[in-house]
């Protein structure tokens, strides 16, 4: 077991366990936010910078600071860490900076995206962006591409978290689509247009942090937020299909079916795409009830949850710790996340 | 001139044979580790050479090949990274065309040393020649008996293969480098783990470039302690700098480290001084990801000392008023030359060569690209100066691998020490947009 600071507030964790991981078990608005890591997929992580956090203190044994500043999601703790997350100026003002540069590109078309209101860089620029942008250039676009009759790819609107080749190479026996091109000329393709197809190919619309992957059954039928959640299951043929889902309904109307998301958007058990885009109605289902979803998400709007409280933060901190956190208390707002 | 380690028979008629090169000394320094040291006892000489790498960063060589986990009966592998791309240098690519019997005996050498029995050339695409001479000259090893089963009869076997890369400089990065070469798309990877624990196959490997394998020749056969006394204090041995731009000699030369810069521009021994018996405007010492400096403070650091061709000397002020060794690539330029044309050349570059793997090299990269072009071609304003030095901040040190730093660092460079030549293309659009020496009228640093 490691002991770690985080933010001041002290947590144990297993060694190996990553610092974003040890800040997910504190919760609330301390854990840092993640665009390319997701857990459930082997070597995700490292490519965004969003979860970029400062190492105070390496470790007990050696308590000198890190001299650049480390990715959480890959980054694993070591007894003794001191971490600042929200603590530390610099790392507020870097991360405002990877908002600002994952948006230059971005064709900020929320008004007519399908993931508006279940965004992640729609959360992550709303809770650490500027509204202004200092990018005068054109934004770059695509050639469309056609990837199959169920999922529609939206390049422009992708930020290169690389989570659905990792789906495709972990999930289905035959990666199709993977990452062409250089620098912010690559883009997600097929080689020599090709059909995303098998049974799990529906998954990497879960995995997409933004919009440039979504559900063609879906597209345009209704804004999440005016669609309600319920939870199901159906006892799936396929056997690696966990048949564990979420309704999302308008009226009596199934409008969609996703796999069950947890708290930082990442699906823990995957579904296959007989139960995503064939099961549409309620007799197909049984129902479990409304599905969890964060306070602080629209989806949510006029739903009561318990706000989370923090533990107290421990007064022995280092210097550069205490000073920021004077200068900046950690972020208190029960539910984001929560 | 200083001692010759490495090219003192660079001319001599038909080197790249092994017949040649044999008569000349070569493989003389496989026979001695083979036969007289054991592979520890070799590490021990390069450690006391005191011997940088040669492709940057400059890290000791010894200390990286005793870093090289080497746990029981999984395989090690001794990797050359031969891409050599960087903008101004040009250094392997003459060692490798003209001698390529070095490299190979250096690989020989130090395979050996950490007991790698599989090594590989990773060869930069574009260079699909010297990769003719390289395979010619391996082949011609393997039938003298110095590559393949029991070399010398000494018992240790030694299999090399050269590796065509597909033309990206980012696999000069090291690990994009062995991402590359196990048939991947070449992405850096995250460190830790290091490739020392975990590199090739996931296999412990140590990557050198070529010429630090082939410093390793003349240190095995003339010893550590002989080789750390050519230098100035921890810049040890000799060091080929690739020198071109608006100079009257440009080409390749083999320096002892600490000769001064001064000296090494205008000697006759080496670049000959400015061509055109112009003025020296500024220097880029190391390859183009390195800071650029003006002449006052190439010629002499911060303090006023003479500035030395040394790793410690030219990284002397930190990059405020310092630069780096680097690679190498010694690029001058006159009186004459545009450094905002100069820079935004050099992102164009980076831009270009980006992986785009992580964000705010992928986006940030190309956003520096397009302002300087706008401030380039006379559509910039005064706040589009604030704004590439911010967004070269935002690049550097956020990144995967140090791409990111190569691209952020010239363009924060080119800003601090020539503002005034950003800002009179903001005042001077007309003039700016015109092609030729228009940027004479700049007004010269006060």
């Amino acid at each position: 077991m490691a002991k770690i600071t985080f933010d001041g507030i002290e947590v144990e964790v297993p060694d190996g366990t990553t610092i974003l991981n040890a800040a997910r078990q504190i919760g609330g608005g301390v854990v840092p936010p993640a665009m390319c890591y997701y857990t459930p997929l082997k070597g995700t992580g490292g490519k965004c910078r969003a979860c970029l956090v400062r190492v105070a203190a390496g470790s007990a044994k050696d308590p000198r600071p890190m001299p650049k500043l480390v990715a959480s999601c890959i980054t694993t703790v070591q007894d003794g860490m001191v971490v600042e997350n929200t603590t530390s100026q610099q790392v507020m003002d870097v991360r405002k900076g990877i908002v600002e540069m994952l948006l230059i590109n971005h064709p900020l078309d929320c008004p007519v995206c399908d993931q508006a209101g279940e965004c992640d860089l729609q959360d992550f620029a709303f809770e650490h962006g500027v509204s202004t942008t200092r990018y005068e250039e054109e934004r770059r676009t695509f050639e469309k591409i056609d990837i199959g009759p169920l999922i529609q790819l939206h390049m422009t609107r992708c930020i290169l978290c690389y989570r659905c080749v990792y789906t495709a190479d972990q999930l289905t026996p035959e990666r199709v689509h993977g990452v062409l091109g250089r620098g912010d000329a690559s883009e997600i393709g097929t080689y020599i247009e090709n059909v995303i197809d098998n049974e799990f190919s529906g998954n990497v619309i879960d995995v997409c942090p933004v919009g440039a992957l979504t559900d063609k059954t879906f597209r345009f039928k209704q804004r999440v937020w005016f669609t309600k959640p319920v939870n199901a299951h159906r006892d799936c043929e396929n056997e690696k299909c966990c048949g564990r889902v979420t309704l999302w309904y308008k009226g009596k109307d199934v409008l969609r079916v996703t796999a069950r998301k947890d708290q930082y958007g990442e699906v823990k058990e995957w579904i296959c795409n007989t139960c995503r885009f064939d099961k549409k109605e309620t007799s197909d289902w049984v129902l479990e009830g409304p599905a969890h979803i964060s306070r602080a998400s629209v989806i949510s709007a006029n739903h009561y949850e318990l706000p989370v409280v923090n533990p107290q933060v421990i007064l022995d901190l280092p210097e550069s710790t205490t000073r920021e956190l004077e200068r900046n208390p950690p972020l208190r707002l029960g539910g984001i996340n929560g | 001139m200083g001692r010759k380690l490495l090219t003192e028979h660079i001319n001599v008629e038909g080197i790249d044979t092994f017949d040649v090169y044999r008569k000349h000394g070569g493989y003389r320094s496989v026979e001695k580790a083979l036969k007289t040291m054991t592979p520890d006892e070799v590490v021990e000489e390069v450690k006391k050479s005191g011997l940088r790498g040669r492709g940057g960063a400059g890290f000791p060589t010894g200390m990286k090949w005793s870093f090289l986990a080497k746990p029981e009966g999984v395989p090690r592998y001794l990797v050359c990274n031969a891409d050599e791309s960087e903008p101004g240098t040009f250094k392997d690519r003459q060692l490798m065309s003209k001698l390529p019997h070095l490299l190979i005996e250096g690989m020989i050498t130090g395979s050996y040393a950490l007991g790698a029995r599989t090594s590989y050339i990773y060869i930069r695409g574009e260079l699909l020649y010297v990769l003719r001479i390289l395979e010619k000259a391996i082949a011609e090893a393997y039938a003298a008996g110095f590559l393949g089963e029991n070399i010398l009869g000494s018992g240790y076997s030694l299999d090399l293969h050269v590796h065509p890369g597909a033309g990206a400089y980012i696999c000069g990065e090291e690990t994009a480098l062995l991402e590359s070469l196990e048939g991947k798309r070449g992405n850096p990877r995250n460190k830790p783990p290091f490739p020392a624990v975990q590199g090739l196959y996931a296999r412990p490997t140590v990557v050198n470039n070529v010429e630090t394998i082939a410093a390793v020749v003349p240190i095995v056969n003339e010893g550590g302690d002989e080789y750390a006394k050519l230098g100035v204090g921890k810049s040890t041995g000799t060091k080929l700098i690739s020198a071109c731009g608006h100079l009257n000699k440009p080409g390749i030369y083999e320096i002892e480290l600490g000769v001064p810069v001064e000296e090494f521009i205008y000697s006759d021994e080496y670049c000959g001084g400015i061509w055109k018996g112009r003025d020296l405007k500024a220097v880029v010492a190391g390859g183009s990801s390195v800071p650029i400096l003006p002449k006052e403070l190439i010629l002499k650091t911060a303090a006023g000392e003479n500035r030395l061709m040394t790793y410690e000397s030219l990284s002397d002020g930190g990059f405020i008023t310092g630069t780096m060794l680097g690679s190498g690539g010694f690029i001058a330029m006159d009186e004459t030359t545009c450094i905002v044309k100069n820079t935004w050349n050099f992102s164009r570059f980076y831009h270009h060569e980006s992986c785009g793997q992580c964000s705010p090299c992928r986006e940030g990269t190309g956003w520096l690209e397009k302002v300087l072009h706008r401030l380039e071609h006379g559509h910039g304003s005064m706040h589009d100066i604030d704004l590439i030095v911010s967004v070269a901040k935002q690049i550097e040190g956020n990144t995967i691998c140090p791409l990111g730093e190569a691209a952020a660092w010239p363009v924060a460079a080119a800003v601090r020490h020539f503002r005034h030549e950003f800002e009179w293309h903001v005042t001077h659009p007309q003039e700016a947009t015109m092609p030729g020496a228009a940027y004479r009228n700049a007004p010269v640093l006060a």
